[in-house]
């Protein structure tokens, strides 16, 4: 993102011109996009965002991208939603915004709703419940894999003291059940300062 | 307790909170709102958060979403949308109007050492919850080996998780589970 884009607060027609991305969507077109991306975003919307903006409709370079979302992981919300916020934001102010949350969350939020008079009339009975064991066993697969593919990198790099935090969070949340505020209160502020050491 | 206002501000509060503490994701969320679901609310039991998050996972969408099933739980579609609204609305607002400042110091050590201090913490907390999920989902050599099987194919191939899944309800559908 240009310097530009990122800093008006107003809905900045000029924001098209200042960024170097050729093209930059219209409002409809956001909505698309993201109700495209949300609809097809089987197990997180992030990969086929960045699949479907970057490569399909070249709305954003990849550089851009990751910046973007590298700063939505970084603020408070759930990244994506804060993606399509800002993102539409700095193309067409409110209305772009608007297109873009409204399309991203709508369909699966009716979906989800969907599911979820779905399970609770039906959920418990015994010719779903065999199912519904099966689901979620590999649920669980699923987010072993993720956990195992986020921690990669640690491994790769043999980093010792990110390691021990991540383990630490793990001991502390999953095995012990702590609440969350607490041992995030305590290990984040030791991470950030394990990691401010280490880009020093 | 499904008309109850005091529930529906229960989630309202919970979910404001969890918002800001989700570190990395909104996934990050989940062993607190197991811990509040569950065990302090008791608005569900163990089963019933695994097999929820379950079909979160498997339905399209932002990850966020289990929280409109959890709030559809606990309080029908009221509590999906409080859940839904209150998990995304003040984070993202102030998101929204830190991102420009935050923007300017994409370059400074300081901004660098936080992103990546908090990435430990992420891996962590996603661990967590496939620790709280396989704990109630893996109770026999069955489940347990639904589980290794969904974790080598989606780690050591390309095959969509969406096929693992699909597979293996389809297998505890036909009552072999």
């Amino acid at each position: 993102m240009s310097e530009r884009a990122a800093d008006s607060p107003v809905p900045p027609a000029a924001a098209n011109a200042a960024t170097p991305s050729t093209n930059a969507p219209s409002v409809p077109e956001l909505f698309r996009g993201f109700f495209k991306v949300t609809i097809t975003g089987f197990g997180g919307v992030l990969a086929w965002a960045r699949r479907e903006f970057v490569q399909v409709r070249r709305w954003l370079t990849a550089d851009e991208f990751n910046d973007l979302f590298a700063l939505c992981q970084f603020l408070p919300g759930p990244n994506i939603v804060n993606f399509s916020i800002i993102y539409g934001w700095r193309l067409h102010g409110l209305a772009g915004a608007s297109a873009s949350f409204i399309g991203l969350m709508a369909p699966p939020v009716v979906l989800m709703i969907i599911a979820g008079m779905l399970y609770e009339r039906f959920g418990a009975l015994p010719e779903f419940r065999g199912g519904l064991t099966g689901l979620a066993a590999a649920a669980a697969g699923l987010l072993i894999m993720t956990a195992v593919q986020m921690a990669e990198p640690l491994w790769r790099k043999r980093e010792i003291a990110p390691a021990l935090i991540a383990a630490a969070t793990f001991l502390a949340v999953g095995v012990l059940q702590w609440p969350l505020l607490w041992v995030i209160l305590v290990l984040a502020p030791l991470s950030i300062a394990l990691a401010w050491r280490a880009v020093r | 307790m499904k008309d109850d206002i005091g529930t529906l501000f229960t989630l309202a509060l919970l979910f404001t909170l969890l918002s800001f503490l989700s570190v990395g994701g909104a996934i990050s969320a989940l062993p607190e709102v197991h811990r509040q679901a569950v065990d302090l609310h008791g608005w569900m039991t163990d089963r019933q958060f695994a097999e929820i998050v379950a079909i979160a996972q498997a339905a399209p969408g932002p990850n966020v979403l289990f929280v409109t099933l959890i709030g559809q739980h606990v309080a029908g579609i009221p509590g999906a949308l409080v859940a839904t609204f209150f998990m995304c609305g003040p984070a993202c607002g102030v998101a929204f109007f830190v991102a420009r400042a935050f923007d300017r110091f994409k370059e400074k050590p300081w901004r660098r050492a936080v992103q990546a201090g908090l990435v430990p913490l992420s891996i962590g907390l996603v661990a967590a919850v496939a620790l709280i999920i396989a704990r109630t989902a893996d109770r026999d050599a069955a489940t347990i080996a639904i589980t290794a099987a969904t974790f080598a194919i989606t780690y050591w191939t390309r095959i969509s998780p969406l096929f693992a899944l699909g597979i293996a309800s389809a297998v505890g559908f036909a009552g072999i589970l």
